[in-house]
């Protein structure tokens, strides 16, 4: 797990004017779930192009298993794409569809027949070889897609948005398939997706983009638990950001009071940004509380309830399967490891897990749509 | 109302100009004063030059049509592979010619290779002899290319640039290099564009007239001629004839057609999705 595969280094690309990327610093090791999660936008797909060969960087270099590939076309690499809108060829049949590797690199006949077929298996579609395209509904379409580009045995699969289309339940079976088939073939996958669920579910590494810049790489928990900023906090589920300031290391002023929080390292009184999980929140009797609030409104969200809480001049959102009337006072619970500490994103001494560019002032506040 | 009221119009129009000649060629071929016959339709078939003249058409119209295909799709490739507005600003070159007056295009020709034309001046100019260009079978494929042309870059045109570039990516992807990529994927793709490309050029210039009169100088004659010749030339005693070679040509046409049509299922079959 350990070798880098693919090294991304000082990666720019622009397109005229636009800077699709810029600075992108990366590695990808050998067997890994990678997964570049970010809005549409972000250029999450040219850096997956870049991989893929079809577009070149205008700086910075590419390196796959340590030598510079940034000059070799995609068809002289070992790396193989399961597009967005599959791509099948519809003048072929399963079968030839999935063989069109393995036949352009003239493999004996036996052998191609012996992995098309092992491939098909493999996804699910035994039986189905003689089928055209246009007869397959979206999901075997995908899957017809994936064997296409596994049968290659590629070094690595590179992933664009491929569960975009499918249906919520089809997308959930296949998240899970597509994990069970990159733990059993040990091929790295880059996965691109929007979808921060999907992200946190499969990936080993999730790198977080946004506006062509890498705001943080770290594991789903890592991401989930840690943002480093506020594009991140508000992009991976959904949080209450809160300004506050750093009064010493494991102590925190935010909404007029101190809170204990287990975030240390930062300098004395630095202004910083409080993000709170609406599901890290407890609400209680009202004056068992640390904070007091009134209930506005209830949401029921199937497992479990919405809240918002006005607690004096902010609105807090909290996650509860205790239900608690509207219009209620209630106590507002905040525990120590609840609180996650961020640097100010304009802060020049962010620590930044790689050279990345500053946020602007206004981060767009995309939320996931699911 | 329905809607159907607003093609009535539409329906007389064909009744008059399009049904009503086609029975009168089959009256006229079938019957001579007044009564049914097979005569003229014999005649038509065991005339030997007549059947040499129908040979020759299609002989030509096929040279054309694969003149027309070797020659238009590679314009309709490099035209798909531009910006999109230099495409378009080229197939307009292409199609500006059109507006003009199929007779006076091909009056043009005959004014270019003629002895003394432009053609023959530039030779002199380098210190070449003069050579005969004009009332040659050249002239008259050149002129039969010159004119239909277009319509095989268009079709073709329109599939490629229609065409999901990701397909082509995909290729690429699977380890095909450039020529891998056309002959396997772009080409097979595009046939629906060539199969009408070839209908579109095959079946105006098996009927073509003219061409062949000005740039041929009548040693050439085609079917579309001898037709236009039994009506023109002959007169009503030769309607009958006339009409009996029309009615083998749009016979003859109807087979092309249909064979078309199936071609372009089975490749319609085979995807890359229908052009009309």
């Amino acid at each position: 797990m350990s070798k880098h595969l693919i090294d991304l280094i000082d990666i720019r690309k622009s397109y005229g004017t636009e800077d699709a990327l810029k600075r992108i610093n990366l590695y990808i090791r050998d067997g890994e779930f990678l997964t570049l999660l970010g809005p549409s936008g972000c250029g999450k797909t040219t850096l997956l192009r870049l991989i893929a060969g079809f577009t070149m960087p205008t700086e910075g270099r590419v390196l796959i298993d340590g030598k510079d590939v940034s000059a070799i076309p995609p068809y002289k690499r070992r790396v193989n794409t399961v597009f967005q809108k599959y791509a099948l060829f519809p003048h072929l049949n399963v079968y030839d569809n999935v063989a069109f590797g393995l036949k352009i690199q003239k493999l004996p006949k036996d052998e191609i027949d012996r992995r098309v077929n092992e491939m098909l298996e493999l996804v699910n579609l035994k039986g189905y070889g003689k089928r055209w395209i246009e007869q397959l509904s979206g999901g075997q379409q995908q899957r017809v897609a994936i064997a296409r580009a596994l049968v290659n045995r590629p070094q690595v699969l590179l992933l664009d948005e491929p569960l975009g289309a499918l249906d919520l339940k089809l997308r959930k079976g296949m998240q899970i398939e597509l994990k069970r088939m990159q733990q059993h073939l040990g091929i790295t996958f880059v996965f691109v997706t929007h979808d921060q669920e999907e992200a946190l579910t499969m990936s080993d590494t999730v790198v977080v983009m946004n506006e062509g810049v890498i705001q943080q790489i770290g594991t789903p928990t890592d991401i989930y638990n840690e943002p480093k900023n506020v594009f991140v906090a508000k992009f991976i589920g959904e949080s209450n950001i809160l300004p506050g300031t750093m009064k010493r290391d494991l102590l925190v002023n935010f909404h007029g009071m101190d809170f204990t929080c287990v975030d240390k390292g930062f300098a004395p009184n630095e202004p910083v940004d409080v993000v709170i999980r609406p599901e890290d929140i407890d609400l209680v009797a009202p004056d068992a509380g640390m904070l007091r609030g009134v209930v506005k409104s209830v949401l029921f969200m199937g497992v479990h309830y919405e809240f918002r809480v006005e607690c004096g001049d902010v609105m807090l959102t909290v996650h509860s399967t205790d239900y608690v009337e509207p219009g209620c006072e209630v106590g507002v619970v905040i525990l120590p490891d609840a609180i996650h500490i961020m640097h100010k994103s304009d802060a020049p001494d962010a620590a930044e897990p790689l050279p990345q560019e500053d946020l602007p002032e206004d981060a767009p506040e995309l939320l996931p749509e699911e | 109302m329905k809607r159907t009221v607003f093609a009535y119009p539409y329906v007389v129009w064909m009744l008059i100009f399009i049904l009503a000649p086609m029975l009168m060629i089959a009256y006229y071929a079938f019957t001579s004063d007044g009564a049914f016959t097979l005569a003229n339709l014999a005649g038509a078939l065991t005339n030997e030059m007549y059947m040499q003249v129908l040979l020759r058409s299609v002989w030509i119209a096929l040279k054309a049509t694969v003149v027309c295909l070797l020659l238009g799709y590679p314009i309709a490739y490099l035209l798909s592979k531009m910006k999109r507005s230099t495409a378009s600003l080229l197939s307009v070159l292409f199609i500006v010619p059109m507006w003009m007056n199929f007779l006076l295009r091909t009056y043009a020709w005959q004014v270019l290779l003629s002895p003394s034309g432009i053609l023959n001046n530039l030779l002199k100019a380098v210190g070449l002899p003069a050579q005969q260009f004009l009332y040659t079978e050249s002239a008259v494929m050149l002129g039969t290319v010159y004119n239909f042309l277009p319509f095989m870059i268009l079709p073709i045109y329109t599939v490629l640039s229609k065409m999901d570039q990701s397909q082509i990516e995909a290729a690429h992807d699977l380890g095909a290099n450039g020529p891998t990529t056309f002959f396997k994927v772009v080409l097979p793709l595009s046939m629906p564009g060539v199969i009408s490309g070839i209908t579109m050029v095959f079946i105006p210039a098996i009927t073509t007239f003219a061409i062949s009169r000005l740039l041929g100088g009548g040693k050439f004659m085609l079917y579309g001629d001898l037709i236009e010749n039994q009506f023109i030339t002959l007169g009503m005693d030769a309607w009958g004839s006339g009409s009996a070679l029309s009615f083998i040509l749009l016979v003859l046409v109807l087979i092309s057609m249909a064979v078309m049509r199936r071609a372009e299922r089975e490749a319609g079959e085979e995807g890359g999705g229908k052009l009309w």
